[in-house]
């Protein structure tokens, strides 16, 4: 297939190992992976803080790219990219857009997958050769859980990976408390479930919380971070392609 | 000739600005700030909305048609919504030939002067109050009071914090905040006739209650109640509760004086076999409860002699108006939703300034009475009051999608409000990622952030507005390389290269 790699803005810019991990992962299980140049964010942060107007150029440019015949098939590491893709654009191009955006808006959400549902769902792997020596706990985040509805894909795609320690979170499905913008907008609160997460984090004695999106674990990670917990955050697409040879293979230390 | 301009239509009134309790006099993030160094009731709702949780959870699983249930409830409300004035003219045609009598009230401020004239037409000084929402959103007790008339709230709870001069914190348990102490405490301090010796064991607070209202349920001759449904084709208006106060109210007065929203309606009257499933099992957790009442008109020799039913706008109807926020109406009060919520469950109910708080009141409330009624007005907080995380619409019995609500509420606001710097930053935000050329051009820009990283990679201070992300995180410093430099770079490439080799060796 002709897989399509969507960055995402914080990805490409704050995040990129989680991407590299995703590109690498889809080629080695033998996809033709594919960066449009054009792309660049999906406008959810523009959506849930109510400037849909300033989100439409964002889901134009979206579809200018992913839209296109000639792409199989989109796949994101961001449950929550996929999830406005999918729900909300349609909600933008119906207030703003004319009949050929709505189509094309159409066109690109049916195939832009989170990347656990387009391994176990589209590509039907669950075992993707992965090795990770280290005790992992994993967040299922909000939206790949409620809005995409993921399930246990994620937590299959862990289980078969080789050497992994995986430790169950304690009250693993409630919100870490990033909501995008709600983390500055009512930042106490945010922190208030931020510090119950990260305690269900520390708990568990992981080295690692893992998750399906970067900007769940830039909030917990963060907020590890500034506690000196010593525990780390890896998004599930390094996970996935860490092997014998290499754990987390493209990793670039940012100092 | 002029032709006859009929000029724009005017939407439907809000509820008036300042009766009733439909909102608060700060705004979420502030109330918030208080609610959350509140020890007290951080520890009672952690504990009482987990334990709810968990039951609704068992309730909700145990039925193979839960599914099922959920959208014929849904389909059904939204077919109320769709035809309303109808099935409200249905339902007072069938009230009154059943003998009630019905009174419109526009708003707020119209019910509550309906209420009290029919209670002083009765030359009681003396009402009881059986727990109901919608009277608490118009105020009907201030409103009372001022007219010399003491209403009596009979659900236990209410009344804890009736005799606290206290605010409800939740729909269904109002008095959650409070512990069993400080229950015996406000009980001893203003509860007439009550036993000096009293203890703070649940059962003697609960049975001193019970001596106190039983003086009041035999002595007082007028109850006002809500409703939870009423019933278009039949004329039948139903509450349901738990501990028969409410049909003690119901049955002894020799008045009944129903307040109901106009969107409580249901179609028929074999619809309320719907609800009378999704309610209970959502709300507390149980298979039934143990008290559902209802009654049609008045019945002779049975029952209140005389009934009235006042059917409540109050903002109703402009929600309606809204083809997307009008799914808010739909709603049952049976606060599953509020349960679930991580918001809530942190902040507790009070920081909503409103009678609904929670999920459903941070989108019911602006919509009632307003965001933009004032220079900052507090109701337009709420819609940002969520982290959106979809757990309300997971559970809610009539599959009220709020965090699209919210999401729409939140477009409504910026639309109408004046331009900030946070629309500024937005804008400006919207132009740089509108084409990959500006977008890399802002992404090289970001790296200048990479100085403030420190030796270890880590930012733990930020100017305003992102103070407020370090104020309790760190971020990591842009990384050297963007996703799309290394993609271009030679390691990219041989990355991609020597994956698309093991793809091969794995085929072969
Ligand atoms: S919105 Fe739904 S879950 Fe919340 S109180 Fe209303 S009916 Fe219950």
């Amino acid at each position: 297939m002709r897989v399509a790699l969507f960055a995402t803005c914080l990805g490409d810019t704050l995040f990129p190992d989680a991407v590299k991990a995703t590109a690498v992962l889809l080629t080695r299980l033998g996809q033709e992976v594919v960066f449009p140049p054009g792309q660049t964010c999906c406008g959810q942060m523009h959506v849930n803080t109510g400037y849909q107007a300033d989100a439409l150029p964002l889901v134009r440019n979206y579809t200018a790219d992913f839209a296109d015949e000639s792409i199989d098939a989109v796949v994101a590491p961001s449950g929550s990219c996929v999830g406005s893709i999918r729900h909300q654009h349609a909600i933008v191009a119906e207030r703003y857009g004319d009949r050929s955006l709505r189509e094309r808006v159409e066109r690109a959400g049916a195939k832009t997958y989170e990347l656990s549902e387009f391994l176990v769902d589209v590509l039907g792997v669950t075992d993707v050769g992965a090795y990770f020596p280290h005790r992992v706990t994993y967040h299922p985040t909000c939206h790949s859980l409620r809005m995409l509805r993921v399930g246990d894909k994620p937590l299959r795609l862990l289980k078969q990976v080789r050497e992994i320690d995986l430790v169950e979170l304690p009250g693993a499905e409630e919100c870490c408390g990033f909501g995008g913008t709600f983390a500055l907008k009512n930042s106490e609160t945010s922190t208030a479930m931020l510090s119950d997460k990260m305690r269900a984090v520390t708990t568990t004695g992981a080295e690692f919380c893992s998750a399906g999106d970067s900007s769940c674990l830039m909030h917990i990670g963060g907020g590890l971070s500034r506690l000196r917990t010593g525990i780390g955050t890896v998004h599930l697409a390094e996970v996935l392609a860490s092997t014998e040879q290499r754990v987390r293979p493209e990793e670039e230390v940012s100092a | 000739m002029s032709s006859a301009f009929l000029g724009i239509p005017t939407p439907p009134p809000r509820a008036p600005y300042a009766t009733g309790h439909l909102r608060g006099d700060q705004s979420f993030p502030d109330a918030a700030h208080t609610a959350l160094d509140n020890t007290q009731q951080r520890r009672n709702l952690g504990k009482a909305t987990a334990t709810i949780r968990g039951k609704r959870d068992r309730m909700a699983d145990e039925l193979p048609d839960w599914e099922e249930l959920r959208s014929a409830g849904a389909a059904l409300k939204a077919d109320v919504l769709a035809r309303l004035p109808e099935l409200l003219e249905r339902f007072e045609r069938e009230v009154t030939e059943r003998g009630g009598v019905v009174h419109w009230a526009r708003d707020a401020d119209e019910a509550n002067e309906i209420v009290t004239r029919l209670v002083a037409e009765k030359g009681s000084d003396e009402v009881l109050k059986v727990k109901s929402m919608a009277t608490q959103e118009i105020g009907l007790n201030e409103h009372l009071e001022s007219a010399g008339i003491a209403p009596v709230e009979t659900d236990l709870a209410e009344l804890i914090v009736q005799l606290g001069a206290d605010r409800p914190s939740h729909i269904l348990v109002p008095a959650i905040h409070r512990n069993r102490a400080e229950i015996r405490d406000i009980f001893l301090r203003e509860m007439p006739g009550v036993d000096p010796n009293l203890d703070d064991d649940p059962v003697r607070l609960a049975e001193e209650a019970r001596k106190y209202l039983r003086s009041k349920f035999m002595s007082t001759r007028v109850a006002i109640s809500g409703a939870n449904f009423g019933v278009a084709d039949t004329g039948t208006l139903s509450v349901v509760e738990s501990e028969g106060n409410g049909r003690m109210c119901l049955t002894m007065p020799e008045t009944l004086i129903t307040v109901m929203g106009i969107e409580k309606l249901v179609p028929s009257f074999t619809d309320l076999e719907v609800f009378l499933q999704l309610l209970p099992r959502s709300s507390t957790g149980e298979r039934m409860n143990p008290y559902t009442s209802m009654w049609t008109g008045v019945t002779e020799g049975d029952g209140p002699g005389e009934f009235h039913l006042v059917l409540l706008d109050n903002g109703r109807s402009a929600t309606l108006a809204d083809g997307v926020g009008r799914e808010a109406l739909q709603c049952i009060r049976c606060s599953a939703c509020l349960n679930v919520c991580p918001v809530y469950e942190r902040t507790g109910g009070k920081a909503y300034g409103s009678t609904y708080p929670g999920p459903i009141g941070a989108v019911l409330t602006p919509q009632l009475a307003g965001m933009h009624e004032s220079r900052d007005d507090p109701n337009a907080s709420l819609p940002y009051a969520s982290s959106l995380c979809g757990a309300c619409y997971d559970v809610c019995p009539v599959k009220i999608d709020i965090p699209s609500l919210l999401v729409e509420l939140r477009h409504q606001h910026v639309e109408q409000s004046r331009y900030t710097a946070e629309a500024a930053m937005m804008r400006a935000s919207s132009l740089a990622m509108s084409s990959a050329k500006r977008f890399t051009k802002a992404q090289r820009a970001s790296r200048l952030g990479r100085v403030l990283g420190g030796a270890d990679g880590r930012i733990s201070a930020l100017p305003p507005p992102l103070n407020a992300w370090t104020s309790a995180r760190d971020l990591p410093a842009p990384p050297k390389r963007t996703f799309r430099e290394w993609w271009d770079s030679e390691d990219g490439r041989e990355a991609v290269r020597a994956a698309r080799r093991e793809a091969e060796r794995g085929e072969s």
